[in-house]
């Protein structure tokens, strides 16, 4: 069965391929795959007897398994959706034209529906219909909403996607409900094995049923088929009168057997199903668009259909999947030919068709054969359904019956009316004097498949009581009647016999006092119509998001983060209060070392200090401040790695500052009132006081063992190297390093392409640098290369000298905490971090020229070449058949030096270490070379960014 | 596991004065406040590593294992975190900086303004303004009229749905029902 679905699949995917290459005629390949499953499930029949069953396991661990079956059930429902849906598809390759818009998308959509379809009907397992179940909604709403130009189909289709979705939703909870009393989601187990009734099943079978109703378009959910007209008539034919919407009539006739009896389902089937039916035929009889009339009579059928097969008995059972595949049959035939008619003349409107019997004779007799299988009318195949319906409802004990009775009854003679309106609306004569509609020739490929439908309504009627051993095996299980019904044409002078003659009959008064019946429905009161109540229910929502959205958003961040962190200070604070209440006892020290204390007390003031600062460099160095602090304090507690690196990244930060904040004002411009201040700080208090709170929880509640335990040994063992901390960053949790430098290295792309705004100054930057390295700029008597380029008033003697005398100690001190990192506090970052404070002294001693002298490369080469290396040991070690990023260790004798010991991770951090010159190089370049050019080019009275009085 | 009473209340400090000046509209002092939140947020991992001891660099003695606190070794885990966390921050700090710089360029402010749309939307939500809404009227939509098709095959050629309607014309007294009553979808009030 898996095989056809995936044949279906490949079908639905290679449509579109089809489609562009073969024209409308790849709709004969695209029915191919329906076909065969026909042919396939008709040479199977032995599985109605014998269900057949395929289980392929997803996830062995949890039981999640792809559970297929077939029993009687869903076979016959296999063989209606397949022979449909082949004729459907065939019947395209006439209904198009090649040239109609996005027809490749249409194919696609409908071929992958038709194998969606026959998976809701073999699933066995309760979720996997529901997969199958929304998908199929999700098809129909691309389906209707073809002519995605036009606004009618564009609500039609989000109307029915809607309430099938809602329906859909109410059907899952009502599955996972049963599915977790029944502790099983397969279906077949649940049948067999059913939860005991009660409440919970109730309310889970409830659930259920509103899914199927909606599905079926029942009342109240009944308006979204109408609206679905919208759709090309193939899709109505196939989607909205054949397959989707039995889609609902095969869950409940799934679930009757079993559940019948149960509390809620006799009386919401009964009730939704006859009040269905009766409406749908009234406004069928009032429509004037062929395809409307059809819409409420499918809508008036499924209310029948829904009663039969939620029955619950033998009788009503057999009565109900006989409909089923006689509505399938004259129900398409019928939708096919308004296709027709539509094709050939251009309207579907019974008011300006006239005399098209006669110049149609073929469709319109098969077209009227169609509908007398619709009306009852012996010697059809729907009077065969239609009579086993009546002798189940009559031979019911139910205490309902004789009301529903009266209602099938009522509901039939609906049915003819309208019945009679459609054949006479389509095909009678109706002004002998005036003009016959003209009418296009169609090709016969249009015409095929209601004649098709037509012959099996004829054909079938006489031998229908072969159909009754194909679903024994499933009306077996359901209690039967002393008189069980059989299929048959003639059965003698039955009461059934009985009141399908006086449906004919009233049916044919009604037709033949059209006028007079149009007139009273016409004056009767316009009661209120369920889509208008999804208008309302659409506006509601529309309303209530507008509100909440315009109460909640305006547009301010400080408004959205106080939002925030008024969630934040709510919902975890209360958290933490509630935990101390029942915190046995608080262990706390006052400090793990007296200096702490006093660096507090400097960071402290120094952050308050932060907020009050009005001008920006303050604000910036009494930050600083608290960095170099947090640097203690990483000192004090045993972590000179991070300290260093705290103060390295603390000194690189404050040259950053600097050279942005040099282009602006010296205070800063945003003014707040007494409120916002005060607002603000209250914010602030509360958020430290939670975060504080938490912050000294948590640890007390902490029970478990340190995850390094075993570090220290396995440092060494397998890291290589004396620095746990170093060892852990390029070993252990290398990956994280290398999202880190991802990171930077996205950042550093950033910073650039945020300031190199045109392409002609990046260019430019290039040429330079290469002017730089073929020029020699090895001056003598210069202290550095670009003295002769910096104007005299900006070079300054003292720093000029201190930086020839310290560069190069610093590139070699960078190199050597590169080297010893894993054995000594170092590593890439730190070394990185220092390189690069040295190419800073050099550019702030002679700017651009001396930083290009310095580092004659783009930035992007030291990134894209720091990672490339640092994924490259990762590589290069899974290629030698290791873990990814595993460390191996070499001991090379070299001569006179001795043993030298290398670890293969650090070439990892020395791609670490390039990456972070590059940083460093891209922000002096960018937000420093770049900006130098911008002030020298801006005009004199604004060069001075830093200290205008402003 | 003991915790140290100042380091809580400085990251405590610290975080909340990062709060007060995130608040901020200027883009530069909310960069202030998230410097100093991480400030705070790395004080709690060292909070987190409990307890501290030497510095994690093993000595010959250490090899064969060493406990981790007071009696050995301070935790080396949140230490490689805290690492990372300090070298993302300031790649943080170089793009905010480039953002505030630009928004400086184009509007000589770096004070960020409110956002437009929301605006708009709050100013509709006080109006009660619904034109937005597909629901307005509560009437029906009419349904489809005409094919459902966008061209249809005429001899050969392909002609547009429209003018295949145009071509029949209503037949008088085709209908037993006096003319312009018939009901195509809703009532006569649901044209929207």
């Amino acid at each position: 069965m898996l095989i056809w679905l995936l044949i279906h699949f490949l079908a639905a995917v290679c449509a579109p391929l089809l489609v562009k290459v073969l024209g409308r005629k790849a709709f004969w390949l695209l029915a191919l795959p329906s076909a065969g499953t026909a042919v396939w499930a008709l040479l199977n029949i032995g599985w109605t007897q014998t269900p057949h069953e395929e289980r392929y396991p997803v996830v062995p661990s949890i039981n999640a398994a792809l559970d297929f079956r077939i029993d009687s059930l869903s076979w016959v429902f296999t063989l209606v959706v397949s022979v449909v849906g082949a004729a459907v598809l065939a019947y395209c390759a006439g209904y198009f034209s090649n040239k109609e818009t996005d027809l490749y998308r249409f194919a696609a959509h409908l071929t992958g529906f038709a194998g969606v379809m026959l998976g809701l009907v073999w699933a066995d397992n309760l979720l996997g219909l529901y997969t199958f179940w929304e998908i199929t909604t999700v098809l129909s709403y691309l389906l209707v909403g073809h002519l995605s130009e036009k606004a009618e189909s564009r609500a039609a289709a989000m109307q029915a996607l809607v309430v099938t979705t809602f329906g859909g939703l109410a059907m899952l909870a009502g599955m996972i409900m049963l599915g977790h009393a029944s502790g099983t989601y397969r279906v077949s187990e649940i049948l067999a094995h059913p939860p005991a009734p009660n409440v919970y099943i109730g309310v889970a079978l409830a659930l259920m049923l509103v899914g199927a109703l909606t599905k079926s378009a029942q009342v109240p959910f009944h308006f979204w088929l109408p609206g679905a007209m919208a759709a090309p008539t193939p899709v109505s034919a196939y989607l909205h009168a054949a397959a989707m919407v039995k889609a609902g009539i095969y869950l409940i006739a799934r679930f009757a057997p079993t559940f019948a009896d149960y509390d809620p389902w006799r009386w919401m089937v009964f009730a939704f199903g006859g009040l269905t039916m009766l409406i749908g035929g009234y406004r069928a009889m009032r429509q004037t668009d062929l395809k409307l009339i059809l819409a409420f009579g499918t809508v008036s059928q499924l209310g029948f259909l829904v009663i039969l097969v939620g029955g619950g008995t033998a009788d009503f059972a057999l009565a109900g999947i006989t409909l089923v595949v006689t509505h399938a049959i004259f129900k398409s035939g019928l939708f096919l030919s308004v296709g027709a008619i539509d094709h050939a003349t251009g309207t579907r409107d019974i008011r300006r068709l006239n005399g098209l019997g006669r110049k149609m004779p073929v469709l319109a007799v098969a077209s009227t054969l169609c509908a007398a299988s619709m009306a009852g009318i012996p010697p059809l195949l729907g009077f065969v359904s239609k009579e086993a319906a009546y002798t189940a409802m009559w031979n019911s004990d139910h205490p309902w019956q004789p009301v529903m009775l009266v209602v099938i009854v009522a509901g039939s003679v609906l049915t003819f009316a309208y019945s009679a309106r459609f054949v006479w609306g389509a095909w009678a004569t109706k002004d002998p004097a005036a003009e016959r509609t003209e009418t296009h020739p169609n090709p016969p490929v249009v015409v095929a498949p209601t004649v098709l439908m037509a012959a099996l309504s004829v054909l079938f009627a006489y031998p229908s009581p072969l159909f009754e051993p194909v679903v024994r095996p499933w009306t077996s299980g359901m209690p039967s009647s002393e008189h069980p019904v059989h299929l048959g044409l003639w059965h003698g002078l039955t009461p059934a016999l009985g009141l399908s003659a006086l449906t004919i009959a009233l049916g044919v008064v009604l037709f033949v006092f059209k006028r007079q019946v149009f007139s009273i429905q016409a004056a009767l009161p316009d009661l209120p119509r369920a889509a208008q109540g999804y208008r309302l229910i659409m506006r509601s929502l529309d309303r209530l998001s507008l509100e909440s959205t315009g109460l909640f958003s305006r547009g301010s961040l400080p408004m959205t983060l106080t939002t925030v962190l008024a969630v934040f200070v709510l919902f975890p604070g209360s958290a933490v209060a509630a935990a101390y209440l029942h915190l046995p006892e608080l262990k706390v020290v006052i400090w793990d070392h007296p200096a702490q204390a006093l660096v507090g007390i400097v960071m402290v003031a120094a952050a308050i200090g932060a907020i009050r600062a009005r001008r920006r460099f303050r604000g910036v160095f009494l930050v600083g401040v608290t960095g170099y602090g947090t640097a203690l304090l990483f000192l004090l507690h045993g972590a000179p790695d991070l300290a260093l690196t705290q103060v390295l990244v603390e000194t690189v930060s404050v040259v950053v500052f600097v050279l942005v904040l040099r282009r602006f004002s010296s205070r800063f411009r945003d003014q707040y009132s007494l409120i916002g201040r005060g607002w603000r700080l209250g914010v602030g208090i509360l958020s430290g006081a939670v975060f504080a709170a938490a912050v000294m929880l948590a640890p007390q509640l902490r029970v478990a063992p340190p995850d390094s335990t075993s570090l220290p040994v396995s440092a060494y063992q397998f890291g290589g190297g004396l620095n746990i901390v170093n060892v852990i960053l390029v070993d252990t949790r290398a990956w994280d390093t290398m999202g880190e430098i991802s990171v930077v290295l996205v950042a550093a792309t950033g910073v650039a392409s945020l300031i190199f705004l045109r392409q002609a100054t990046f260019s430019d930057l290039l040429q330079r640098i290469r002017q730089t390295r073929d020029v020699d700029l090895t001056a003598p008597g210069r202290w550095i290369s670009s003295a002769k380029v910096v104007p005299d008033e900006r070079r300054s003697l003292m720093f000029e000298v201190v930086t020839r005398l310290i560069f190069h100690a610093i590139q070699v001190w960078s190199v050597y905490l590169l080297l010893t990192g894993h054995n000594a506090p170092g590593g890439g970052f730190a070394a990185g971090l220092v390189a690069g404070l040295g190419l800073t002294v050099r550019y702030l001693a002679g700017g651009a020229a001396e930083l290009r002298a310095a580092m004659p490369v783009m930035p992007g080469t030291l990134l894209g070449i720091g990672l490339f290396l640092s994924a490259g040991v990762g590589l290069v070690s899974m290629l030698a058949g290791g873990a990814v990023l595993q460390s191996w260790t070499f001991d090379i004798p070299v001569p006179l030096i001795g043993n030298v010991h290398l670890v293969s991770s650090t070439f990892f951090d020395i791609g670490v270490y390039l990456v972070v010159i590059g940083l460093i190089l891209d922000i002096l370049r960018s937000l420093g070379a770049n900006i130098d050019g911008q002030i020298a080019r801006a005009p004199v009275g604004s060069q001075l960014g830093l200290g205008a009085r402003r | 596991m003991t915790v140290s009473l100042t380091l809580v209340l400085i990251a405590g400090a610290l975080f909340g004065c990062g709060v007060t000046l995130l608040l901020s509209r200027s883009l530069v002092r909310a960069l202030l406040g998230v410097l100093l939140m991480g400030n705070g947020v790395n004080l709690v991992f060292l909070l987190a590593s409990g307890p501290p001891g030497r510095t994690p660099i093993l000595t010959e003695a250490d090899k064969s294992g060493v406990p981790i606190g007071p009696e050995g070794i301070s935790d080396p885990l949140p230490q490689a975190f805290v690492l990372t966390a300090i070298v993302i921050t300031l790649a943080t700090t170089a793009f905010t900086l480039a953002l505030a710089h630009r928004s400086w360029q184009i509007g000589r402010t770096d004070v960020v303004a409110d956002d437009v749309e929301s605006q708009r939307t709050h100013e509709r939500a006080v109006a009660n303004d619904m034109s937005d809404s597909d629901f307005v009227s509560t009437a029906e939509p009419a349904p489809p009229e005409g094919p459902d098709t966008e061209f249809i095959e005429r001899e050969g050629r392909d002609v547009s749905a429209e003018e295949a309607e145009a071509e029949t014309e209503e037949v008088p007294g085709a209908d037993d029902v006096p003319a312009g009553v018939g009901e195509t979808g809703p009532g006569p009030e649901g044209r929207p």
